[in-house]
């Protein structure tokens, strides 16, 4: 008994395509659905990574060239290079427009570090303004 | 084998129009960023399709191209968000110089 291994790639990469597709599918909802910008990002990056690999190993088995396959792998490699560079500046941009309700968080420390470093530079600020003040006074005792 | 194609496009259709639909809607530009990021992802989606239905790899380029140009964009569109700050969808100019207080105001926010 002989398989048919044409076949087999065939149907294999029949649902790697629908499996993508419907992550595609999924974060199109959820982006329309959810409240906030997190939990929106949260479903866009579904079909950014699993998404995209399905749909390139749908991809790679239907086309069977050699060279296509290392054009795919490249184009997993960026996306798994950029994507959490993008995320991390749009969360960032996000957090600093206050976009992000705090009381959601579970874990903040974002802001307490931010608060601590406004307070270091107060402090900072009023030991200058005291030690000019000071350096004011003396010159003119003289 | 048809059909299996012509549902993944009409997945890939649904959600490239919800992408649009929060991008035109989006209350914010970082919402726009994101939902055209997702419109990006599609259109890669759909590409991939195209070249696995008909087991052409000529249009396999352009998904390198288009990975790196969301990129850019995403990133471009965040850094320019990172100014606005009060009323959302408006663009606002940085304060004067001087206006140290308020700065420090909006930042805590």
């Amino acid at each position: 008994m002989s398989l048919d291994w044409g076949g087999v790639a065939d149907v294999v990469a029949a649902i790697c395509m629908l499996l993508g597709a419907f992550l595609a599918f999924a974060a199109g909802i959820g982006i329309v659905r959810f409240p906030d910008l997190l939990a929106r990002m949260h479903a866009a990056t579904k079909p950014q990574v699993l998404g995209l690999i399905l749909m390139l190993v749908g991809v790679a088995l239907r086309v069977h060239v050699w060279s296509v396959v290392g054009m795919l792998v490249l184009v997993v490699v960026f996306q798994l290079l950029t994507a959490p560079v993008a995320a991390h500046m749009v969360g960032r941009a996000g957090f600093r427009t206050g976009k992000v309700p705090h009381e959601d968080l579970v874990v903040d420390d974002l802001t307490a570090d931010e608060e601590a470093a406004l307070a270091e530079e107060d402090a900072a600020d009023a030991a200058e303004e005291d030690s000019e003040a000071e350096r004011r006074a003396s010159r003119e005792g003289d | 084998m048809t059909v299996v194609f012509v549902v993944a496009i009409a997945l890939l259709t649904v959600a490239a129009g919800c992408a649009i639909y929060r991008a035109e809607r989006g209350p914010s530009m970082l919402d726009r960023t994101i939902a055209l990021d997702v419109f990006t992802t599609t259109i890669v989606g759909a590409i991939a399709l195209e070249a696995a239905y008909s087991r052409r790899a000529t249009t396999i380029p352009i998904l390198v191209v288009m990975s790196l140009v969301a990129f850019v964009g995403s990133v471009t569109v965040a850094r320019f968000a990172a100014v606005e700050r009060e009323e959302e969808g408006l663009i606002e100019l940085p304060p004067p110089l001087g206006d140290v207080d308020d700065r420090a105001e909006g930042s805590e926010r």
